[in-house]
């Protein structure tokens, strides 16, 4: 490296200058070093470990030379950078490990029984999660049903209407409502039931209650971002025909925001769909299917998920396999989800002009 | 909701052609009544909801908290208050290293793709960030009991073997790894992506004459960031550290697959007694709980619920201040 400098040293503009192939040079060199340490002195080689180690390694021999060539700023902006890069990494390393893990160890029962069979009198294998969807698509359209209309109108009045105190309040708690943890939500549920139906009541409808607590904030969220980037030369436009408010809204407003709104509320399905500790509570467990979601315990996905992992009978492996199956289905159907809701929002979104 | 329209309905039965309040004030159309009474209806409706949360669980609560001691003792509960602080400590303490650990890193992903990943890149990154809070949280419950634990026992073993002197790292190490450390390094996960986004929105609006009069002043990329992006993000870098905090403490699932929590108050995290979290031990004994048992878990949500509404609302104040005076453009 230091000949590298010497024969540049003629060039005025990259005197002082490590070459751009120093950091990959120090970089392969200390992971090498960590392999050779990791094998011969740790016992065996193990790449977690030798990564850990060439990173240990790497960080201060990259300062350490751009500290004796370039100097001090020179070297602090290098650690810099490093430091930064490898915060990247190190936050794919879980993401990649869980879709990995969850690929592998979910695929061997993701087979036609998964959505065919239900629980109800399965012991050890076989059996599936049908029940499971039933409640998932009963829980999850009940509480978009609700959350939809009073997100939507939510976000109109505080585009289209609202103003001053009224407004800004709403504004706050909508805010903090989206922090509300969500076994929270399940409990006042529960006990919301409890206190008009009962103790104990707990039902598919319940947990619906659950989750709309959760939704309706996301939806304010993402449908009031939009209706606010509707241009308002459009709004004007319609008023100086004399179309009164509520038509310029409906007819206007609304259609040009339409896209975005669809996205938003499907987004906010993705959000709410893999919640499980509300509809533990408030939906309860059952291994057999209901398809009415205002009597009995209705099964729901994530909760099939946790209950297979924590209530497992004999032969532990065949409940584990069905816990990644589910886990496999859940994740797959967040991210159709996800994909669906930003194509949408991609492909029909208004041509602004700008 | 449904009864504010129809009361505004009755009030004026039909619009008149001519204008009621004379040529100065505008023509108020029956429609335009219906759909602002509906649009008003739903954002109070949302002021009720909230208030009904802390209605009813307070409601369900309530016997719990006035049921005299000895009562509760001899169903074998407990008074509330020394029932519910082992598990108030253990919610903190976990939040508190999985902040220690998801704070720092998250900064420098937002970094990283504001202003260090190629732009054309930086989107695609961002999004990448985004699937890890698409990942339903029993999933990472999942991940990280039948995984992570396994996969980090040997660095507990050595982390106890030879900085065991720290009193975090003291006492007899877990065989499974399922302690508190790993439900840390979980909710870390799951808090990352949160407070990256919200850094990332902040340090994006740094304004851009800044950052180029620093560079132009001979400053290097890392000096430019110290000196102009950092101190303009440095209350929103607050407020979604606290947004995050405010996950991590009402995060549920995560906890309750990874620890097998008891009613314990110690510093230590490496062991297999650890301190339970207050959602993970509504979750896990919730569904068996019946009688006083119910009404004692409601009123421990109650307590979770409290402190999350105040991390949040202090979180959203300082943003919202923070809008008022920020000096951008």
């Amino acid at each position: 490296m230091s000949t590298a400098t010497t024969t540049r040293n003629a060039d005025p503009l990259t005197a002082g200058q490590l070459p751009g192939y120093t950091t990959w040079v120090a970089l392969a060199g200390s992971l090498l070093v960590a392999g050779m340490i990791d094998a011969s002195l740790l016992g065996g080689f193990d790449p977690g470990t030798t990564a850990f180690l060439g990173a240990v390694i790497f960080l201060p021999v990259a300062y350490l030379v751009a500290r004796v060539v370039q100097g001090r700023r020179a070297a602090a902006d290098r650690l810099a950078t490093n430091l930064v890069t490898g915060a990247f990494l190190l936050a794919l390393l879980p993401l990649l490990s869980l879709l990995w893990e969850t690929l592998s160890q979910g695929l061997p029962r993701f087979d036609v029984t998964l959505f065919t069979w239900s629980m109800r009198n399965v012991i050890g294998d076989g059996g599936g999660a049908a029940h499971a969807l039933y409640g998932t698509l009963y829980v999850t359209g009940i509480a978009t049903l609700i959350s939809v209309p009073i997100g939507l109108m939510t976000a109109i009045y505080l585009v289209e209407y609202g103003r001053g105190a009224l407004a800004r309040g709403i504004t706050f708690f909508v805010d903090v409502m989206t922090g509300i943890p969500s076994i929270v939500a399940g409990l006042f549920a529960y006990a919301l039931m409890a206190i008009v139906f009962g103790p104990g009541t707990i039902n598919g409808f319940a947990g619906s209650l659950a989750l709309s607590v959760l939704m309706i904030p996301i939806v304010v969220r993402a449908t009031e971002e939009l209706l606010r980037i509707v241009p308002n030369e459009l709004r004007e436009a319609s008023y100086a025909l004399g179309v009164p408010k509520w038509r310029t809204i409906t007819s206007v407003v609304l259609p040009t925001a339409v896209s975005g709104i669809v996205s938003g509320v499907i987004l906010s399905i993705a959000r709410i769909i893999g919640e499980t500790a509300p509809l533990m509570i408030a939906a309860g467990f059952t291994n057999s299917i209901n398809t009415n979601p205002f009597a009995n315990p209705m099964m729901t996905l994530p909760v099939f998920v946790y209950d297979q992992y924590a209530h497992p009978g004999v032969d532990r492996i065949f409940y584990n396999e069905r816990a990644w199956a589910g886990a496999l289905t859940l994740i797959v159907l967040v991210m159709v989800l996800n994909l669906l809701g930003r194509f949408i929002a991609n492909r029909f979104s208004p041509k602004t002009g700008r | 909701m449904a009864t504010v329209t129809q009361s505004t309905q009755e009030v004026t039965p039909s619009p008149s052609p001519e204008r009621p309040g004379g040529p100065g004030r505008p023509l108020r159309r029956l429609g335009d009544r219906v759909f602002s009474g509906l649009s008003t209806g739903s954002g109070v409706a949302i002021l009720v909801i909230l208030a009904a949360v802390a209605g009813f669980l307070l409601m369900q609560a309530f016997p719990a908290l006035t049921t005299s001691p000895e009562v509760l003792q001899a169903q074998g509960y407990g008074p509330f208050l020394s029932w519910i602080l082992p598990f108030a400590w253990g919610t903190v303490w976990a939040s508190f290293w999985a902040l220690l650990m998801a704070v720092p890193v998250s900064i420098g992903i937002a970094l990283f793709i504001s202003h260090y990943a190629p732009r054309r890149l930086a989107a695609g990154l961002g999004y990448v960030i985004d699937l890890l809070a698409a990942v339903p949280s029993v999933v990472f419950g999942l991940w990280g009991s039948i995984v992570l634990a396994p996969a980090v026992q040997p660095l507990y073993l050595w982390l106890n073997t030879y900085l065991g002197w720290i009193p975090f790292f003291a006492g007899q190490p877990s065989g499974t790894g399922r302690t508190l450390l790993t439900a840390a390094i979980v909710l870390a996960v799951m808090i990352l992506p949160i407070i990256t986004s919200l850094s990332r929105e902040v340090f994006l609006q740094t304004p851009m004459l800044h950052e180029e009069a620093a560079l132009a002043l001979g400053a290097t990329r890392w000096e430019m960031i110290t000196m102009a992006v950092l101190p303009f993000a440095r209350a929103g870098i607050i407020s979604a550290v606290m947004l995050g905090l405010g996950r991590a403490l009402g995060e549920t699932m995560a906890v309750a697959m990874v620890l097998s929590g008891a009613a314990v108050v110690h510093f230590q995290i490496l062991t297999s007694q650890n301190p339970n979290t207050i959602a993970a031990v509504i979750a896990q004994n919730f569904p068996e709980a019946y009688g006083l048992k119910t009404n004692q878990l409601i009123a421990g949500g109650l307590v979770l619920f409290v402190i999350t509404l105040l991390v949040n609302a202090g979180a959203r104040l300082i943003i919202s201040r923070y809008k008022e005076f920020s000096g951008a453009n």
